[in-house]
């Protein structure tokens, strides 16, 4: 659930903006280096952008007694990185905004900081260290795409605290209020999508295992090594 | 005959199993009763949040287009989904259908190895001369 359309003030949206601008601009140019360099990731690519597709569209009910919808973007930035989800998480929020009057195009910039840029990179940090503390691959998919996800809206709830402070307790009360409706309500859908995530990585393992190890998911179980070892 | 679920099988079953019921228990415990209006969007709660924290706030900009009834919101929604869904399935389609011919190309370069010196066992696998340009 995005920041609605107008629901910003000017100088808010605007500095979002520019936060974001960098970013998905870095991200085209990724996104074309990875098209370019290797064209059979393709498919893989579409195949991530269409999973933020599918589960930005499910608006799921939750234990706040109020409905909100996961991000889809921790896959993508544990298959192809942080920068090329910036693009394909803007993609979708501008197809969300400008057809379905869901987000806005004046608060593109602030909901694409938060979902296309600190979910994706918090929820790759996140699948990093807990494969680097020893985890196996599908308990560091499942805590990535569920820091992805809650990230999305922690940052969400602090955007509008900041723009809209309480009168009383300041931007500390606005952002439990606003924490409240997001962060709390996103809990369940975030331990939903860390599930869904690992479901399609757990097929992406049978499906794809080439590829996923050319992308650096797979090499810790060595299956690539001794075998290129020996096709070369 | 017995009906052998693999194990794969199960487990992905069970993740779904687990998100179904994550996004049925609210709605089936009713824990949105305390409303008036029960599962409305989180969204619209900061909308409503806002104005309470800040009520002379208004909108400075309304979308462009917006769907005209909730009935071609949700049809929009619904395609966004199916789109996605498509892809995927395009994708995991492809992926299954290239694994299926390396095996079937695999199994028909060791039929025709047996049947160069054994006879043909099968007269399909027999047939395709053009098979040993890869052997």
């Amino acid at each position: 659930m995005h920041i609605a359309e107008g629901y910003l003030p000017p100088v808010h949206a605007a500095a979002w903006g520019v936060a974001a601008a960098p970013f998905v601009v870095h991200g085209v140019r990724a996104l074309t280096r990875e098209v370019r360099s290797n064209p059979e990731s393709t498919l893989l690519l579409g195949a991530s952008g269409a999973f933020t597709f599918v589960l930005s569209a499910l608006k799921l009910p939750s234990v706040t007694g109020s409905c909100s919808h996961p991000t889809g973007t921790g896959l993508g930035a544990i298959l192809f990185r942080p920068p090329i989800m910036a693009v394909l998480g803007t993609i979708t929020l501008l197809f969300q905004a400008l057809l379905l009057a869901h987000g806005g195009l004046t608060t593109l910039g602030a909901n694409a900081f938060s979902m296309a840029i600190v979910g994706p990179w918090a929820g790759y940090g996140t699948y990093l260290l807990v494969r680097r503390l020893g985890a196996p691959l599908m308990v560091a998919v499942f805590f990535g795409a569920f820091v992805a996800d809650l990230s999305t809206y922690c940052v969400t709830s602090v955007q509008l605290a900041l723009a809209f402070p309480d009168q009383g307790s300041g931007v500390m009360g606005a952002l439990a209020k606003f924490g409240g409706i997001f962060a709390v309500t996103q809990i369940p859908l975030a331990v939903s999508e860390g599930l869904l995530t690992v479901l399609v990585m757990r097929l992406l393992t049978q499906s794809s295992k080439g590829e996923l190890s050319r992308l650096g998911v797979l090499t810790r179980s060595a299956t690539k090594r001794p075998e290129e070892a020996t096709a070369r | 005959m017995s009906f052998t679920v693999s194990r794969n099988t199960k487990i992905n079953a069970l993740l779904l199993l687990v998100v179904v019921a994550l996004a049925v228990l609210p709605l089936a415990l009713g824990l949105g009763d305390h409303k008036e209006e029960p599962f409305t969007g989180a969204d619209a709660e900061a909308e409503t949040a806002i104005t309470e924290l800040q009520p002379d706030y208004e909108p400075w900009f309304s979308p462009l287009y917006e769907p005209p009834s909730g009935e071609i919101e949700s049809a929009l929604f619904a395609l966004q989904a199916a789109l996605g869904a498509g892809v995927l399935a395009y994708y995991f389609g492809v992926r299954r259908g290239r694994r299926q011919g390396e095996a079937r190309a695999l199994a028909r370069a060791a039929d025709l190895d047996e049947g160069g010196d054994g006879g043909g066992a099968a007269p399909v696998s027999s047939v395709p001369s053009a098979g040993s340009k890869d052997a």
